[in-house]
C-alpha cells in the first residue's frame, strides 16, 4: 500500500460514532464528534495532551460514559453498553499486567473465563506468546520481564479473545526510544497480519505516520482532520494542523491581485502562489502563507554564473544565512532577507550540500518558494 | 452521516448483576457507618441543645457550663496540661526522630523498637508505673521533694505519664517527616560552603515543619481527650475528659455531658483539618526526581544522638520495667520478693481473669469484622466504578458520603463516640437497643473508632495498584469479583494483615470509648485496671497492666509469622 493514499472507509463501516459529547462538570472534553472507521484499518488518534483523545478512547471502550451521542459496532447500537458487552481487546500505556500472575495466567485471563477447556488455553496461549515473540515465556512473572516484553504480553492478552476491535492508550510512550521504534513496527505487522481494526492513541506524530492508515488530529476535544499521514503532513486541513503536524514556516502576507496567476506579497517581493487554497480570498486582504521547510528550494550553482533557477523566477530571491542547527544528515537553517522584511525563514539543507557549498553562517544563496505548496490561510 | 443530532436524554451504562451487587454492598458499607458513627455523634449534638424535657434550647447548655467555674476550671487545665506535654514532647521526639533519620548512630532498629513499647499497653500502664516511682510509697518520692514538686498525683503526673503515652505517636510523624529530604538541597548547600547550623535551620527544619505542625496537633489532641491516665494519677486534678466521665456516670447529667464532650470535638476537628491541609503540602514537597538523603558518618555526632536515644530507651523501659517489677513483688514497698501473688489472687481471685478473655475475644472480634469492613469500604470506593453515567448518578453522592465517614472517626475522640452510642443506642426507642453492654456493640464501636487509619493503609494499598486492572478485566469479559478474588486481594493481603494487627492492639489496649458501654459481664482487661485501681488494688492493676502488653507482645509475634506465610504464598512474584 502506498502512504500516499488513505483507505477509504468501506460502505458500511466497522465503527460508527455520532456526535460524541463528553462534559466534565462545566468543562467540554469532547465536543460532539462523528467518526466512521473501516474494517481492518489502523487507525490513529493524534493531538496534544489534554485534546480529548484518551477520553474518546474511553468512551469507546465503555470506560467512560459518553454525555450524548451514538457509537455502533457492526451496526450493532453499543452506547449503552457496559464494558465487557463490547467486543474490544486493550492495551494500556501502564501495561496492566497482573503482578502476582504468571505470563501464561495474564494471557489466558480472559480464556479462562470462556469455559475454554483448560488444554485449549494452553494452546491458545503458546500461539499468541509465539505471535508477539516471546515463545516459552509461559511461567515467567511480569516483574521478571522488560518493558517492551511487558508490553507483548499485554498485547497477547488483549488479542487472546480474538476481539474485533484493538483499542491501544499509547502503548508505546512508556518505552525507550529504541524499543519504541521495534515494537511499533511489530505491532503494525502483526496487525496487518490479523486485519484486526485498530485505535491507538498517541501524542508522537511520527508514531502516527509509522503504522496508521489514517490519523485523526484531535484538538480541544473536536477533529480537525481525518487523512493518511500524507494528507495531513502535505495538506493540513486546518492552522492547528498545519502547526501541530511537522515544522512550518508562517509568513504574514497580502493578497496581491486575483485570478489564477494571483501573487502574495511577503515583504516586499510578490510571490506566486498556486495552490487551490489562495481561491476562497479576496485580492487585498492579510493572510498567512504556510510553507513547510522543505518546500524551500536552494539549486548548486551552475557553471555559467547564473544560479541555477529559471531567469525571472518570481519565487527566487536571494538570502543571509542567520543560523545553522546541526540535525544529523541534514541541517534547519535560518535566514533571512532584505527582500521578506522582518521574516525568519527555515529551511532543510543537506550537510552535503552545505559543505560542498561552502555555506556558513553570513552566506549569501538563492532560495524559491516552491508555488504550489504555499498553503493559504485567512 | 445519519445519527448526528445530539440526544439530549443522558447516556447510561446498563449494570452487570454482579456491579449492582457491589453498589449495594457499598450502599450497606455507607449504612453501617451512619448507623454506628453518624448517628451517635448527632445524637451527642442533640442532647447539648436540648433542655430535660427534650426541648430544643440552643446554646442553653453551653452558657450554663460557662457560668459553672468549677467546670471551667477543667478547660484550663486540660489546656495547659496539654500545651505543656506538647511542648515538652515535640522536640523530645524531634531529637529521637533527627537522631534515626539523619545520623549514623547504631542499633538503630532496636531504638525504633522500644520506642514503640508504649503502644503495646494502655496509657493507664504509665500513670500505674509513676506511682510506683513517685507516689506516696514510691522509691524515688524523696527526689520529687526535692525538686519542690509536693506530690505525683495531679499535673505532675499526668504531664509525665502523657509524654511517655505520646511519645511514639509523635516520632512515627516526625520520622516520616524527616526521611523525605532531598540530598539535592544539602548537597547545593555545601557546594555553597553553608554551616551546618544555617543548614538545619534553612533546610531541615522548613522541609520538616509540616511533620512538627502535624506531630504536636496530633499530641495536643491525643492528651486533651485521653481519660484513663487522669482518671488513675490525677487525683483532684480535674480536667474535661474526667469531667465528662464524671458528669454522665456519676451525675447521670447528659446535657452537660454532651456539652463538654463538643468541646474535647474541638481541638480534635481542627487537628483533623489542619493535618488534611498538611498531608497535601507535603505531598507537593517531595518530588519524584528527589534524591534520597543518605547521612554521612561523624563519629562525634553520631555519638552524640546514641547516648541521646540510649537516654530515651532507658526511661521507656524503667517505665515499663517498674510496672512489670511491681506486678512481681509479693507486697510493694515492705516485701518486694517476686511472687504470682497479684497474677493469682488480685487478677484470678476477683474474677477479673473473665475482663481479659474478654478482651481478647473483642480484639479478636475487631481485628476480624474491622478488617473485613475497612478493606470492603476501601476496596467498593475505589476499585468498582459501579454505575457510569454521562449525567449525574445517585451512587455518586453515597460515594462522596462513605468517603466522609470513612475520614470522620479520626476527628472524633473515643470519649465522644462512646458517650454518643449511650445517648443512641440505650435509647428505648432504638430497635438496636439491645446491643447495649453487649461484646458486640463494643467490638462495633472499637472498630468505628480506629475505621481512619485502616481506611487510610487500605486506600493506600489499592491506589498503588494499577488503575486499569479492573478496565483490562471488563474488556476481557471477566467480572470484578473474579479479578478482586484473583489479583486484588493476593497482593493486598499483607495490608490486611496489618490492618487487622493494627486493629488487634488498639483494642485491647482502649478504654475511652468503651468505658461508657460495658457492663459487669462485659468488662475489659483494660477497664479492670481502672476498676482495680479505684480499689485500692494497684498491684493486681499493675498486673493486669503487663498482661495487656504480654498479649500484644505475642500477637505482633504471631502476626509477623502470619506475615511471613502469607508472604510465602502470595507474594512469591516479588522476587525475580
Amino acid at each position: 500500500m502506498s502512504v500516499l493514499s488513505a483507505v477509504a472507509p468501506a460502505a458500511a463501516p466497522y465503527l460508527r460514532l455520532a456526535g460524541i459529547r463528553k462534559d466534565f462538570g462545566s468543562f467540554t472534553a469532547l465536543r460532539g464528534l462523528d467518526l466512521d472507521i473501516g474494517e481492518g484499518e489502523f487507525v490513529c488518534f493524534l493531538g496534544p495532551s489534554g485534546c480529548g483523545k484518551t477520553t474518546l478512547l474511553r468512551i469507546i471502550a465503555g470506560l467512560e460514559v459518553q454525555s450524548a451521542g451514538r457509537i455502533e459496532l457492526r451496526g450493532r447500537d453499543i452506547s449503552s453498553l457496559p464494558p465487557a458487552g463490547r467486543d474490544y481487546g486493550i492495551v494500556f500505556q501502564s501495561y496492566a499486567l497482573f503482578p502476582n500472575l504468571s505470563v501464561a495466567d495474564n494471557v489466558a485471563y480472559g480464556l479462562v473465563n470462556r469455559k475454554a477447556s483448560k488444554e485449549r488455553a494452553r494452546e491458545r496461549v503458546a500461539e499468541l506468546l509465539a505471535l508477539v515473540g516471546l515463545p516459552g515465556s509461559q511461567g515467567k512473572y511480569p516483574a521478571q520481564l522488560s518493558g517492551g516484553e511487558q508490553q507483548r504480553v499485554a498485547l497477547a492478552r488483549a488479542l487472546a479473545t480474538s476481539p474485533g476491535l484493538l483499542l491501544l492508550d499509547e502503548p508505546l510512550s512508556a518505552l525507550d526510544a529504541i524499543v519504541r521504534v521495534k515494537l511499533r513496527h511489530e505491532l503494525r505487522s502483526l496487525q496487518r497480519q490479523l486485519g484486526v481494526t485498530t485505535i491507538m492513541v498517541t501524542h508522537d506524530q511520527e508514531e502516527a505516520f509509522a503504522v496508521a492508515d489514517r490519523i485523526v488530529v484531535m484538538n480541544r476535544g473536536a477533529i480537525e482532520q481525518v487523512g493518511s499521514a500524507m494528507a495531513v503532513y502535505r495538506d493540513p486541513a486546518t492552522l492547528f494542523v498545519a502547526d501541530f503536524v511537522g515544522r512550518i514556516n508562517a509568513l504574514p502576507a497580502t493578497l496581491d491581485g486575483g485570478g489564477s496567476a494571483a501573487g502574495v506579497r511577503i515583504g516586499e517581493q510578490v510571490f506566486r502562489c498556486e495552490h487551490a487554497s489562495l481561491a476562497g480570498h479576496a485580492p487585498g486582504c492579510e493572510c498567512q502563507v504556510y510553507l513547510r521547510p522543505e518546500d524551500v528550494l536552494a539549486r548548486p550553482a551552475s557553471a555559467d554564473g547564473g544560479n541555477g533557477f529559471a531567469a525571472g523566477d518570481p519565487n527566487v530571491f536571494e538570502a543571509e544565512i542567520d543560523a545553522i542547527d546541526f540535525m544529523g544528515p541534514y541541517c534547519l537553517v535560518r535566514v533571512t532577507s532584505p527582500r521578506l522584511g522582518s521574516v525568519r525563514l527555515s529551511v532543510y539543507l543537506s550537510l552535503n550540500y552545505l559543505a560542498e557549498s561552502r555555506l556558513e553562517v553570513g552566506s549569501r544563496l538563492p532560495l524559491r518558494l516552491m508555488p504550489q505548496r504555499m498553503r493559504v490561510f485567512g | 452521516m445519519s445519527a448526528v443530532t445530539l440526544r439530549t436524554m443522558v447516556v447510561r451504562q446498563q449494570l452487570h448483576w454482579s456491579e449492582r451487587l457491589a453498589e449495594m454492598a457499598l450502599l450497606l458499607v455507607a449504612v453501617a457507618l451512619l448507623a454506628f458513627l453518624a448517628a451517635p455523634l448527632g445524637a451527642v449534638l442533640q442532647q447539648a441543645v436540648e433542655n430535660a424535657q427534650g426541648r430544643f434550647v440552643g446554646v442553653a447548655n453551653f452558657v450554663a457550663y460557662a457560668r459553672t467555674p468549677a467546670l471551667l476550671g477543667s478547660l484550663w487545665n486540660s489546656l495547659w496540661v496539654s500545651a505543656l506535654v506538647t511542648a515538652v514532647t515535640l522536640p523530645t521526639a524531634f531529637g529521637f526522630a533527627y537522631a534515626l533519620a539523619r545520623s549514623r548512630m547504631r542499633f538503630k532498629g532496636l531504638a525504633r523498637a522500644i520506642t514503640l513499647v508504649p503502644l503495646l499497653a494502655p496509657s493507664l500502664l504509665a500513670a500505674i508505673s509513676l506511682i510506683y516511682w513517685f507516689g506516696n510509697q514510691g522509691v524515688l518520692k524523696t527526689v520529687l521533694t526535692e525538686l519542690g514538686v509536693e506530690q505525683i498525683y495531679g499535673a505532675p503526673g499526668i504531664v509525665l505519664a502523657e509524654i511517655f503515652a505520646t511519645f511514639p505517636h509523635a516520632l512515627m510523624i516526625l520520622v516520616t517527616a524527616l526521611a523525605a529530604a532531598d540530598a539535592r538541597l544539602y548537597e547545593a548547600a555545601d557546594a555553597l560552603g553553608t554551616s551546618a547550623r544555617r543548614k538545619f535551620f534553612t533546610i531541615t527544619l522548613p522541609g520538616a515543619r509540616y511533620g512538627l505542625i502535624s506531630a504536636a496537633l496530633v499530641i495536643f489532641t491525643l492528651v486533651i481527650t485521653d481519660f484513663g491516665i487522669p482518671k488513675v494519677i490525677g487525683g483532684s486534678f480535674n480536667v474535661l475528659a474526667t469531667d465528662v466521665f464524671k458528669l454522665v456516670i456519676g451525675q447521670q447529667d447528659f446535657r452537660r455531658g454532651a456539652v463538654v464532650a463538643l468541646l474535647l470535638l474541638a481541638p480534635a476537628l481542627l487537628t483533623f483539618s489542619v493535618d488534611h491541609w498538611v498531608s497535601r503540602k507535603q505531598t507537593a514537597m517531595l518530588t519524584a526526581r528527589a534524591v534520597p538523603y543518605v547521612p554521612k558518618r561523624a563519629p562525634r555526632f553520631d555519638a552524640l544522638m546514641s547516648l541521646y536515644c540510649a537516654g530515651v530507651c532507658v526511661l521507656i523501659l524503667a517505665m515499663l520495667g517498674m510496672a512489670v517489677f511491681a506486678s512481681f513483688a509479693s507486697f510493694w514497698p515492705y516485701d518486694l520478693k517476686p511472687s504470682l501473688q497479684h497474677y493469682v489472687y488480685g487478677l484470678v481471685g476477683a474474677e477479673v481473669g473473665a475482663a481479659f478473655v474478654n478482651s481478647l475475644v473483642m480484639s479478636g472480634g475487631t481485628a476480624l469484622i474491622g478488617t473485613l469492613l475497612v478493606f470492603s469500604g476501601a476496596y467498593l470506593l475505589e476499585k468498582v466504578q459501579g454505575s457510569q453515567s454521562g449525567g449525574i448518578s445517585p451512587m455518586r453522592g453515597v460515594r462522596s458520603l462513605l468517603r466522609l465517614l470513612s475520614m470522620l472517626p479520626m476527628a472524633v475522640p473515643g470519649l465522644v463516640l462512646g458517650l454518643g452510642y449511650i445517648f443512641f443506642f440505650n435509647a428505648p426507642a432504638n430497635p438496636l437497643n439491645g446491643l447495649y453492654h453487649t461484646l458486640t456493640l463494643m467490638t462495633v464501636c472499637t472498630v468505628v473508632h480506629f475505621y481512619t487509619t485502616g481506611h487510610i493503609t487500605a486506600v493506600t494499598a489499592l491506589k498503588s495498584l494499577d488503575a486499569e486492572f479492573e478496565a483490562v478485566s471488563a474488556s476481557l469479559k471477566v467480572p470484578f469479583y473474579k479479578t478482586f478474588w484473583r489479583v486484588t486481594l493476593p497482593i493486598c493481603t499483607p495490608v490486611l494483615v496489618d490492618i487487622a494487627r493494627f486493629y488487634f492492639i488498639n483494642a485491647m489496649t482502649t478504654i475511652s470509648a468503651v468505658v461508657f458501654l460495658y457492663s459487669p459481664e462485659t468488662k475489659l482487661a483494660a477497664i479492670a485496671i481502672l476498676n482495680l485501681d479505684e480499689a485500692g488494688e494497684i498491684g493486681a492493676a499493675a498486673a493486669m497492666a503487663v498482661l495487656i502488653v504480654a498479649a500484644n507482645s505475642v500477637a505482633i509475634l504471631l502476626f509477623m509469622a502470619l506475615s511471613r506465610s502469607v508472604d510465602r504464598r502470595t507474594q512469591a512474584w516479588k522476587q525475580p
